[in-house]
C-alpha cells in the first residue's frame, strides 16, 4: 500500500515538472517547484514507512522547513530585483 | 513494483538535468535544479543515507539556489549572446566550440562508467569497504564512544578533528559570503 503510495507521488510530481519545464512565467515555475517540495516532504515519509523505520518522519518535517527558502529567494527576487 | 519506485526519480533527474542545461533562461534553470536537489534528497534517503539527504536538501535546493539568484540579481537573467548573433548574423548550428565540449562531457562521463566498471554490486557483504575497518565499527564503536548511532560516532569521534577542520572551513565560508551579499551603502 505504501508502494502504491509513493509510486503515485512520484507520477505525479513528474506532472508537475512538466509545468516547471513548460511554464510560460517565472510564477508557474516557482509554483511548479514548491508543489515539488511538498512532494517530496510527503515521498520521505513513505519511504521512512516502507523501510519500516518511521523516525524518517523527522527528517520529513525538517524537509517542510527547508522547503520555502528558495521560493522566498525567487519571490524576493521576482518583486525587487535583488536579494538584499 | 520497488525497481519502479527507485528508477523514477532517476528519470526525473535526467529530465531535471537536461532541461536545466537546454533552458536559455537562467532563473528558470535555477528553479529547475532546485527541484533537482530535492528529487536527489529522496534517492540519498532511498539509498538509506539520511546525513546526505540533509545535506543535499539544506546545501542544493536552499543555500545554493539562494546563492544563484543573488547572483543572477547583481548581473543579467538571459543566457549570453555573442554579439554576431545579436546583429542578426546566421547562427552556426554545430560551431567548435560545442563539439569539442560535447566530446569532452562524453569522453569523462565513458571514463567514469568504465571506472564503476569493476566496483563490487550495491549492498555486498563482501565488499572492500564493509570487511576492513566497518566490522570494528559495528562491534566497538558503542564502547568506546558511548554513542549509540555509529554513522555518528564516527564523524564525531573517530574522525573529530577531521569534522572541527571541516566545520572551520564552513564557517569560513559563511563569513565569507556574509562579506560579499552584505548591504553596501550608497551615500
Amino acid at each position: 500500500m505504501f508502494e502504491s503510495a509513493a509510486l503515485a507521488i512520484i507520477l505525479s510530481a513528474i506532472l508537475v515538472l512538466y509545468r516547471g519545464i513548460r511554464g510560460p512565467r517565472i510564477c508557474d515555475r516557482v509554483l511548479a517547484i514548491n508543489v515539488i517540495g511538498t512532494k517530496t516532504v510527503v515521498l520521505i515519509a513513505l519511504i521512512g514507512f516502507i523501510y519500516e523505520r518511521p523516525h524518517f518522519m523527522d527528517i520529513a518535517l525538517a524537509y517542510a522547513l527547508i522547503n520555502f527558502i528558495a521560493t522566498i529567494a525567487f519571490l524576493k527576487y521576482r518583486e525587487m530585483g535583488r536579494l538584499d | 513494483m520497488m525497481e519502479v519506485i527507485y528508477i523514477l526519480p532517476l528519470l526525473f533527474l535526467v529530465a531535471c538535468a537536461l532541461t536545466a542545461v537546454l533552458m536559455k533562461d537562467l532563473l528558470g534553470a535555477t528553479i529547475i535544479l532546485g527541484a533537482y536537489s530535492l528529487i536527489m534528497a529522496v534517492v540519498w534517503t532511498m539509498l538509506n543515507a539520511v546525513d546526505v539527504a540533509f545535506t543535499e536538501a539544506s546545501v542544493g535546493a536552499g543555500i545554493t539556489t539562494v546563492l544563484m539568484v543573488a547572483a543572477l540579481s547583481r548581473t543579467v537573467r538571459g543566457e549570453y549572446e555573442p554579439a554576431h548573433e545579436a546583429r542578426g548574423w546566421k547562427r552556426k548550428r554545430f560551431s567548435i566550440t560545442k563539439v569539442s565540449g560535447f566530446f569532452v562531457v562524453v569522453l569523462t562521463a565513458a571514463a567514469m562508467i568504465y571506472g564503476t566498471m569493476d566496483m563490487p554490486d550495491f549492498g555486498d557483504p563482501n565488499a572492500p569497504a564493509n570487511l576492513h575497518v566497518a566490522r570494528r565499527y559495528i562491534e566497538e564503536s558503542r564502547h568506546e564512544t558511548g554513542v549509540p548511532n555509529f554513522v555518528t560516532a564516527v564523524l564525531a569521534s573517530y574522525r573529530g578533528y577531521d569534522t572541527l577542520g571541516e566545520t572551520t572551513v564552513i564557517f569560513t565560508a559563511g563569513m565569507s559570503v556574509i562579506l560579499l551579499l552584505r548591504r553596501i551603502r550608497r551615500e
